[in-house]
């Protein structure tokens, strides 16, 4: 008897369809729903669109996407750490605690923005690290951990900022004014902006101002007159101008940072890892995947995730505040279930989690837009999402499972 | 005589109260293979996993070439050549055949320094896992079917062809051929003795003394954590070796209450003696064809 075997076109294989393949994709799901939501919205809120104020409109685009990059930024660090197979429920402790950083060493202690931020950033490589260590050295699920670590967190928060500020829980950019020359809150912007590092997370993204008076000039965008602060004479003029000014700078963060993502975890070697990690992490280990540095890394991936996002909230509003970013480690962790990843690991998208923060930003702005359709509604939309987003992904994970 | 690739000297290892081996020793050598024998629960599994890393001794020494060495996590053992298969495989049933053939060793593009940033090499790694899965008799469909999918002999089969694929020196195999049919059982026999001529070293575990006794050069026998004794195959027969995996006392109950049985049916077949002389026919089968199969291994190509 030989023992020989022959390479052969396999006759059990079946041709299997593109549109089957697209069905069996973990962010099918959710970039289906993306679109039904989106034309429901631009169905309901059809009239309002030619005043341009309506679901359409150039301003209401920018405030939905606005709030879907915000969502979609910490939803990547969700993603991820969950494919690892992990959660973090810190992360909106560690948005309000980060907020502060930022902001008091600028007003209260005169610090360049640039170095606020960056102190900033250390702080929050050493918040993950701190919650993924544990994590590891306890043994216990993270769901545990970070919990304890959202009350750690968010208490240390408000006992350091009243302290500081003789009771305060909150910081703003006013308090500059009076340093540094700085006569008013505009003025106080202004310094902001004009630092290095600070500019890449206020205002609009490079260059979109002068893209969307461009776009303006050839009639893609309609001309409105506008009341803006004259530089030269600190009054405020008319002027005529596109009615957006350009295209929020937490946009460009939301889709590089997707795409990045993206590449990680589907082209690289570390990507690899995440998925082993979550999926078996004792057989990962066995394989030789240092697991437990996969999951330190994706810890402080999603805090400085969060950090990011806390980053751009400061600088667009100008404050900090104890409070800040209460229930978003939720709202990160409902996008990336919607977008098609499996709760226990091992299994999903950052795509998916791009169209599920898409989702989020358009049913949360989108019920203020129509009127009749009262705000809210918009909790019970998403809960009802997330559930045939569950569901649906279900079903698929078996057909791909199953049938692939 | 020379120093042996590998050996193992008083290797104790507890968990919390459970000591699960005390005071283990044996060695294997290049082109050697060794069978570790036991009942459930002697053991062996503990023995492999302190060799491939995935345990760390609580007492004695692990030495490769005569030089003392600690393993702290299972990719420190792969840095010395060593590859194993666990007993539950290791596999990952949400992921790809590709991406779980390179689990842990993934061909990247190779920039030092992005570490594990670098690409994959992907269209390398789903051509060389078919390749290496065909040789040992399992077509697979498609390199990205997902492992949940496949059948467990094919499972096992993937988590073999891997370990042969990264074994550089070691070869660790626990119960490899537990799901596996006959064929299939076959190949990995013969990968076995093939690996063998190649120079490597081979620990082996199983339960089956038919499997172990046609390619083992040397036996060691646990029995409840401790080693009951290393044999060279000139110095056993089949026989000895199957009654000390068992014990000959319960080897001897078991037949007693089976003949028992066979009474208690009415039907006073001889099963005993029946069934030992199939067992005899399939192990010459195999054993021949295992011998042919090296003879040719030696004449080469
Ligand atoms: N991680 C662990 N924690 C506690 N006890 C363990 C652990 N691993 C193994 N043991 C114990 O050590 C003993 C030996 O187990 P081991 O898996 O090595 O047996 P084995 O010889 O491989 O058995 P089998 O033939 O069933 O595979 C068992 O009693 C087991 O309960
Ligand atoms: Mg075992």
């Amino acid at each position: 008897m030989a023992l020989k075997t022959a390479v052969s076109q396999d006759e059990r294989v079946r041709q299997i369809s593109w549109f089957n393949r697209l069905l069996s994709r973990p962010e099918f799901g959710a970039l289906a729903g993306a679109i039904l939501v989106f034309v429901m919205f631009s169905v309901f809120a059809w009239d309002s669109a030619s005043n341009s104020s309506g679901f359409l409109g150039w301003r209401a685009v920018i405030t939905w996407l606005q709030f879907s990059a915000e969502i979609g930024i910490i939803g990547i660090g969700a993603t991820l750490l969950m494919i690892g197979g992990e959660f973090d429920l810190s992360v909106g402790s560690i948005i309000g605690m980060t907020s502060l950083i930022v902001l008091a060493p600028i007003v209260l202690y005169g610090w360049a923005p640039w170095q606020a931020i960056l102190l900033t950033l250390a702080v929050a490589v050493l918040l993950g690290w701190i919650n993924g260590t544990l994590v590891n050295s306890t043994g216990l699920p993270s769901f545990i951990v970070t919990l304890a670590f959202l009350y750690i967190y968010r208490g240390l928060t408000l006992v350091v900022t009243r302290a500081l500020t003789g009771g305060a829980t909150r910081v703003d950019i006013q308090a500059l004014v009076g340093q540094k020359g700085i006569v008013d809150v505009p003025q106080a912007r202004e310094f902001i902006r004009s630092d290095w590092l600070a500019q890449m997370f206020s205002g609009e993204i490079w260059g979109s101002p002068k893209l969307v008076q461009l776009l303006g000039n050839i009639g893609l965008i309609p001309i409105t007159e506008r009341r803006v602060l004259d530089p030269e004479t600190g009054q405020r003029i008319a002027q005529n101008l596109p009615i957006i000014d350009g295209f929020p700078v937490a946009l460009g963060w939301w889709i590089i940072l997707t795409i990045v993502a993206i590449i990680i975890l589907q082209r690289t070697q570390l990507g690899n890892w995440i998925f082993g990690t979550g999926g078996h992490a004792e057989s990962a280990r066995n394989m030789g995947v240092p697991t437990n540095r996969v999951k330190v890394i994706l810890f402080i991936g999603t805090s400085v995730f969060a950090t990011i996002l806390s980053l751009l909230q400061v600088f667009e509003t100008g404050s900090s505040e104890v409070l800040r970013g209460q229930l978003k480690e939720f709202e990160a962790i409902i996008v990336a279930v919607i977008g098609g990843t499996l709760l226990t690991g091992g299994y999903g998208s950052v795509a998916g989690a791009f169209w599920g923060a898409l989702i989020y930003g358009m049913i949360a702005r989108g019920t203020e837009i129509v009127r009749w359709m009262p705000n809210d509604w918009f909790r019970i939309f998403l809960g009802v999402g997330l559930l045939a987003a569950v569901l649906f992904n279900t079903y698929i994970r078996k057909r791909a499972t199953e049938a692939k | 005589m020379t120093t042996p690739l590998i050996e193992l000297k008083d290797i104790v290892k507890t968990f919390g109260s459970v000591i699960a081996l005390n005071g283990v020793s044996t060695s294997v050598d290049k082109g050697q293979v060794l069978c570790l024998l036991g009942d459930n629960g002697a053991g062996k599994s503990t023995l492999i996993k302190t060799l491939s890393g995935v345990h760390i001794p609580t007492k004695g020494e692990i030495l490769i070439e005569g030089k003392p060495v600690t393993f702290r996590s299972p990719r420190d053992a792969q840095r010395y050549g060593i590859a194993t298969v666990h007993q539950h495989l290791s596999i990952q049933p949400l992921m790809s055949v590709s991406r779980n053939f390179f689990m842990g060793q993934e061909p990247t593009s190779g920039q030092n320094w992005l570490g594990p940033l670098n690409l994959l090499r992907k269209d390398f790694a789903d051509k060389t896992a078919a390749e290496e899965m065909a040789k040992m008799g399992i077509d697979i469909r498609d390199p990205n079917q997902i492992v949940g999918t496949m059948s467990g002999g094919e499972r096992q089969v993937l988590a073999i062809a891997r370990a042969i694929y990264f074994g550089a020196k070691v070869l660790i195999l626990d119960e490899p051929t537990a799901a596996l049919g006959v064929k299939q059982a076959g190949v990995v026999l013969k990968y076995i003795a093939q690996v063998k001529a190649k120079g490597l070293a081979v620990v082996f575990i199983t339960h089956n003394v038919h499997h172990a006794y046609p390619v083992a050069d040397k036996f060691t026998i646990l029995k409840r954590g401790q080693s009951y004794g290393t044999f060279m195959k000139e110095d056993v027969s089949r026989e000895d070796v199957l009654a000390m995996m068992a014990g000959k006392e319960e080897l001897d109950e078991l037949e007693a209450e089976l003949e028992e049985f066979a009474r208690a049916d009415g039907a006073r077949v001889d099963g005993k003696a029946s069934a030992l002389e199939a067992a005899a026919a399939a192990e010459r089968a195999l054993a021949q064809n295992l011998h042919a199969e090296s003879e040719s291994l030696k004449k080469g190509p």
